[in-house]
């Protein structure tokens, strides 16, 4: 066993090869937002695969919904704040919240403050929970200290990157370095792959031509890297561009890295 | 959508050529930004656009403290300050100036500000001559045409379409090449120069501590146009204003950067009051004219005050994905881009365009970009809710309001949630491929139908990741 990093405080060390962990519990709380729920529930079952297969024991608490963020977006603070009450209330207990979503997560743990500016108690709670609350490729990277989680896949890649988990998160090269760990896996740079696939949530259909020529552009730059599968860290992103991709009659897949990383 | 706004971005969405244009125009600002403000190049550039948000956040803050000193500054230099209330005011103000001077011809240089309040067309309409000396702004007011974005005015216009214009306008020979377009304005612009009465300029910079009004530009012509004539008017939006000279040193180096790419724009120039005894070149009666137009509304806000920070600069359109799609002509004011869809709804009302703050993924390419760290999607949410209010009062919209209170209620109670689910899943049956169209009932839900105008639906799970989760 290599330690890249000298141990400066028992048991915590950083390693790039296999999981050494930070010293936090291991029972994880899934949070697998509403479009994984209802749209894409193979992205929750491949992100309990991964997180199961690190040794984390998972938990589900089954009174989640949503976040709130569509309502947020749409312009309905009021909407969304019952419904961000509602996440603080379900997972208030849980000492690690994993969400598959850049875009989810910058919702808690950016815009939840935004929405109770006024309201010093829910204030509260809210950063106490938001200091708790992972992006999947963030939980694995920086929690996990994951760089190779066993994963086989033997095609061609290319990584969109989510506007949120890039611009919100600041996620950019952990997650490639999880992709590059895949054995198998060639992963090609699309350029530029930090521009907005055009979804938007209401927008997406508010101004459905402009979003479907945004994603076109997008698309594009994903067929010039003449990958066969698209990587996100965003199901919303991958419902765009795997919606535009279709009715282009193309055939490259788009797959949430929870997917990749649980292939084996 | 049926708005004019949709309307012209369907136009433009349909144009091809214009598409590749702006995208190509845009993209090459991009990068020539990206450039200049790469780490080896500029390491303290996160840092600067800290500080010029800091001392912008501070100044309108105390926005009446510092132009009270600004004017009290341009005074004791022998020029004087105007307070314009709105478009009306200034051009009043200039027509009435020139009619006790006898003045006929106007030159001007490139000015948002004038843009703004239509000074041009109202000065024409009395009878002056009112002349843009920024080339791509000369080549548009040949065009009849808006700025079609803040920094760059023509560029949408290919220099086929420049010839084009130079010769149905000025009936010059056909001219191709960029720099014989050039010296055919060239010829034009010296003669107006020297025969002009008055000079109007905009402002990039108010400096409080000094008085000075200072100009960015690369072509010459705005010095041209504030030194030759004998009367001078700056119009300027009351946001202008910094503290002192100093802070300069912060605004300059990130407005050239920001905008073109460049480290430093061609000229700088200071103007501070008409010209001195022994001075031998500056106007004999130097105005600033400052424009409120809406801007004070902004204040009570401490969110949406930011939009005030803007030095427009104008990165934020060329990072934007929607802009570089539907182009500066499609937005309902002279304001285009991420900034455009901010500033239009507060100073000109919501209602003048409802639906310019949802044209947007929020995707903060323009936020990122902003050299003075203005949080366009956080400003953009809250004018959208804006805009519900104010279409509550109509009772309009009602369904979407509905819908989302059905959401609120549903995210609330998970069995429901559930329920609604299963509901839509099996409504929408799995079979596979093309399944939404087998359920016309579904296909004409607004939303769903908008959707499938562009892309497909991904098939619905037989489960919900909820029902699999018990199952294991």
């Amino acid at each position: 066993m290599r330690r890249a990093f000298p141990r400066i405080w028992p048991n915590v060390w950083v390693r790039d090869d296999e999981g050494g962990r930070l010293d936090m519990s291991q029972r994880v709380a899934l949070f697998v937002t509403c479009m994984v729920d209802q749209l894409f529930p193979k992205i929750g079952l491949a992100m309990v695969e991964v997180l199961e297969r690190l040794g984390f024991r998972i938990d589900f608490p089954e009174a989640q919904t949503c976040c709130g963020q569509p309502a947020f977006n749409s312009g309905y603070p009021e909407e969304a704040r019952a419904v961000a009450r509602h996440f603080l209330d379900v997972f208030e207990a849980s000492e690690a919240i994993v969400v598959p979503s850049g875009s989810c997560t910058a919702m808690i743990i950016h815009h939840f403050a935004e929405l109770f500016e006024k309201d010093p108690t829910a204030l509260a709670r809210v950063k106490q929970l938001s200091e708790r609350v992972w992006e999947f490729s963030q939980f694995l990277t920086v929690v996990a200290g994951a760089g190779d989680v066993g994963a086989h896949l033997e095609d061609v890649a290319t990584f969109h990157d989510g506007c949120h988990a890039l611009r919100e998160l600041g996620i950019q090269s952990a997650a490639r370095r999880l992709l590059r760990h895949v054995r198998g896996l060639e992963l090609r740079e699309m350029e530029p792959a930090g521009e907005c696939c055009g979804f938007g949530g209401t927008f997406s259909v508010k101004f459905a031509e402009l979003s479907g020529a945004m994603a076109r552009t997008k698309i594009e730059a994903i067929v010039r890297t003449g990958a066969n599968i698209v990587v996100s860290l965003d199901p919303s992103c991958l419902m765009q561009i795997q919606g535009v991709l279709s009715r282009a009659g193309l055939k490259i897949r788009g797959l949430h890295l929870a997917e990749v990383l649980a292939s084996r | 959508m049926a708005g004019a706004f949709e309307r012209k971005i369907h136009e433009t969405l349909a144009d091809t050529r214009l598409q590749q244009a702006v995208y190509t125009a845009t993209g090459r600002l991009k990068d020539s930004r990206l450039a200049v403000i790469a780490p080896h190049v500029l390491p303290d550039y996160q840092e600067l656009r800290a500080h010029a948000h800091l001392l912008k956040r501070h100044t309108v803050d105390h926005l009446d403290h510092y132009l009270e000193k600004f004017q009290r500054n341009v005074e004791s230099r022998g020029g004087q300050v105007v307070f314009c209330n709105d478009g009306a005011e200034v051009t009043d103000f200039v027509l009435a100036l020139a009619k006790k001077r006898g003045a006929r011809l106007i030159v001007k240089s490139k000015s948002m500000t004038t843009e703004e309040v239509d000074l041009n067309e109202h000065l024409e309409h009395h009878g002056l001559e009112s002349v843009e000396t920024d080339l791509g702004e000369y080549i548009l007011q040949l065009a009849h045409e808006r700025p079609y974005h803040i920094v760059a005015p023509a560029l949408h216009k290919t220099r086929y379409d420049v010839a084009e214009i130079l010769t149905r306008r000025l009936n010059a020979p056909h001219e191709t090449k960029i720099e014989k377009q050039t010296a055919i304005a060239r010829a034009v612009l010296r003669q107006k120069f020297l025969a002009a009465d008055i000079g109007i300029s905009g402002a990039n910079f108010l400096v409080a501590d000094s008085g000075a009004v200072v100009l960015v530009e690369n072509e010459g012509n705005a010095r041209l146009a504030t030194t030759l004539p004998k009367i001078h008017i700056v119009v300027a939006g009351i946001e202008k204003v910094i503290p002192r000279a100093q802070d300069l040193a912060v605004f300059l180096k990130l407005l050239a950067r920001s905008a073109t790419g460049q480290l430093l724009s061609v000229y700088t120039s200071f103007l501070s009051g008409p010209r001195r005894a022994g001075e031998i070149d500056g106007p004999d009666e130097f105005y600033v004219l400052l424009l409120d137009n809406g801007r004070t509304k902004l204040l009570p806000d401490s969110a949406k005050r930011q939009s005030l920070y803007c030095i427009r600069c104008g990165a934020c359109l060329n990072a934007c994905p929607v802009y570089r799609k539907i182009g500066g002509h499609s937005f309902p004011w002279v304001y285009s881009g991420p900034i455009g869809a901010i500033l239009t709804p507060q100073f000109m009302g919501v209602s003048r365009e409802p639906s310019l703050p949802f044209a947007s993924s929020l995707c903060g390419a323009c936020a990122e970009v902003c050299p003075v760290k203005i949080d366009i999607p956080r400003v953009l949410v809250e004018l959208r809710a804006d805009v519900h209010q104010s279409e509550a009062r109509q009772k309009r919209n009602r369904l979407e309001k509905l819908a989302f209170r059905l959401f609120r209620w549903l995210m609330q109670h998970p069995r429901a949630y559930e329920w609604a689910g299963r509901l839509a899943a099996s409504l929408a049956n799995s079979a596979d491929g093309g399944w939404m169209r087998r359920v016309p009932v579904l296909l004409n839900v607004g939303p769903v139908r908008a959707w499938l105008s562009q892309r497909d639906l991904p098939p619905p799970p037989s489960r919900s990741f909820r029902q699999l989760w018990r199952q294991r």
